[in-house]
């Protein structure tokens, strides 16, 4: 990292093909990015794996960030399909909406989404962690295994199906909860963890507003599809 | 994979703009099918001024102008023009007696649009450079249906490119259908005529069937598919009044709405209609799995 410099890079996509972005962020010469009229496109920012900062000034399409390890990916814009899907570890930022299947089976990390995120989000998290300020889409969360969702609004329709050990927690309605998942005693220790998921994702006023927090419910797994039910 | 998209405009300040604002949203689907175009533009009175008809064909004979002119009348003011791989002729006279005698006039072609407020073209061919065959970017009027085709179900052939129009019903369709057949031979016992193998000409079919002979509007009729109709799929289907969206109960393929109060808009990807006028204040949702949403005129 030493070699890196404490420059930003601007970055065209105009001009530039998503390959030549990637490469660059693959094996980084500066700390900052700034990607500029990406216009939609495809795997923007997938697969970075140092400390840098890439922000994207615009709508990007399907898997931006994905694979994403380490760093901060900020889009100034609408994402699509699979943003930072199989994410390690890092950040990424949507301050717009996000479409279906946000962050999915993402490992680690953090997902921060502004607006809402669409159907599937967070669908087989296996440990990384999401905040949505909006609503989320139908089937969210389903077979999740671990980590955990912060829902701001409102969930769709078969809310953590067939979910293991994920933690969601939603302020507002629930359109209907999926097999096996269940509302579930908010603990001090679940308090605590949805107060610094909040501070996480920038929400200060809000993480430390008692009433606000108070107005989460916590869902997860009954455990009852955990093992074969022969009937005896 | 396919792309679609459309749009209805509200405001009739925006009508003369449609073709410019459907010529850029090509560029935002183009990436999701490259092997064939179609469009269809609703209210279009340069095109089809009042009083015109028209009706597009697929195969048509090289001497189809020839044919056409000795047998219209000189007062039916009729035009042929080929339009990639479409024939598009229109005249002076009401739509079902237009199709009537191009029917008889060609029989060897096969009808895929007609209408008296609405015309359709298709063709093999890149999006980008059909798009300029099409003189999309000169169209005006107040709804219009974008398709570009990945061919996953049947050939690349012009006869396989979307929309799917009968009697002014078109329907555009990204994914596929799997009890296409079995609806197709229901369909046929009640005495319907297909033009291709394809599976959307089946759900263009079935919708029609169903305003037409069962009286439903488009709301039902598209609630009915979504019922009937197994597969992964989202569709736009538009009429001459109308627009409606519908996803697979798990929606499986993309589709994002806008909503604004001078129009609303449809893509599978965002980036399609993201120059839209007046974007930021549009409501922008993604359908919901299983649900009807229909906009009328």
């Amino acid at each position: 990292m030493e070699t890196l410099t404490e420059t930003t890079v601007d970055f065209d996509l105009a001009e530039q093909t998503v390959r030549e972005l990637n490469h660059e962020l693959h094996a980084p010469t500066a700390t900052h990015y700034r990607v500029l009229n990406p216009r939609g496109a495809h795997s923007v920012a997938a697969g970075i794996n140092d400390e840098i900062d890439v922000e994207i000034d615009g709508d990007v399409g399907y898997f931006c960030a994905g694979m994403h390890k380490t760093g901060k990916v900020t889009v100034n814009g609408m994402a699509g399909p699979g943003v930072a899907e199989n994410m390690m570890s890092g950040v990424v930022h949507v301050k717009g909406h996000a479409s279906q299947s946000a962050a999915a089976t993402a490992h680690g990390g953090l997902l921060v989404v502004d607006g809402n995120a669409s159907t599937r989000c967070g669908i087989s998290l296996k440990g990384g962690d999401i905040v949505v300020k909006g609503n989320i889409g139908a089937m969210s969360a389903f077979m999740a295994q671990a980590g955990r969702i912060v829902v701001c609004g409102d969930a769709g329709e078969a809310l953590g199906d067939s979910i293991f050990e994920a933690r969601l927690y939603v302020r507002g309605k629930v359109a209907s909860l999926g097999a096996d998942c269940i509302a579930k005693e908010m603990r001090e220790e679940h308090r605590e963890e949805l107060v610094q998921l909040l501070k996480d994702a920038g929400m200060d006023q809000e993480a430390n507003d008692d009433a606000y927090v108070d107005s989460f419910t916590r869902y997860g797994s009954a455990r009852t599809l955990y093992h074969f039910n022969s009937g005896e | 994979m396919c792309g679609i998209a459309g749009i209805q405009l509200r405001d009739e300040k925006l009508i003369p703009q449609l073709g410019s604002l459907m010529h850029e949203m090509v560029d935002g689907i183009v990436v999701r099918g490259p092997d064939s175009a179609g469009v269809a533009i609703y209210g279009d009175r340069e095109l089809l001024p009042e009083e015109y008809s028209s009706v597009s064909l697929l195969d048509a004979p090289g001497d189809t102008r020839q044919r056409v002119a000795e047998r219209l009348s000189h007062d039916a003011d009729v035009s042929v023009e080929n339009m990639s791989d479409t024939t598009f002729i229109r005249a002076k006279m009401p739509s079902d007696q237009l199709v009537a005698l191009v029917r008889e006039i060609v029989p060897e072609a096969s009808v895929i649009g007609a209408g008296d407020d609405s015309v359709i073209y298709k063709g093999v061919g890149n999006p980008m450079d059909l798009r300029e065959t099409y003189r999309l970017s000169d169209v005006t009027g107040w709804q219009g249906v974008l398709h570009t085709r990945l061919a996953t179900e049947s050939a690349v052939s012009a006869a396989g490119a979307h929309p799917y129009s009968v009697n002014g019903l078109s329907v555009v369709h990204n994914g596929s259908f799997a009890n296409h057949a079995t609806i197709r031979r229901d369909l046929e016992e009640k005495g319907l005529t297909f033009d291709s193998e394809n599976d959307t000409e089946v759900a263009s079919r079935y919708i029609s069937y169903r305003m037409q002979q069962l009286g439903e509007d488009l709301q039902t009729a598209v609630e009915a598919l979504s019922e009937e109709f197994d597969g992964f799929y989202t569709l736009l289907v538009t009429t001459e009044d109308s627009f409606a969206v519908v996803r697979d109960q798990y929606a499986c393929k993309p589709a994002i709405i806008a909503e604004h109060p001078d129009w609303v808009a449809m893509a599978s990807e965002f980036q399609a209609i993201a120059h839209l006028p007046g974007m930021e204040d549009a409501e922008i949702f993604e359908p919901g799995p299983g649900k009807v949403y229909t906009w009328k005129r």
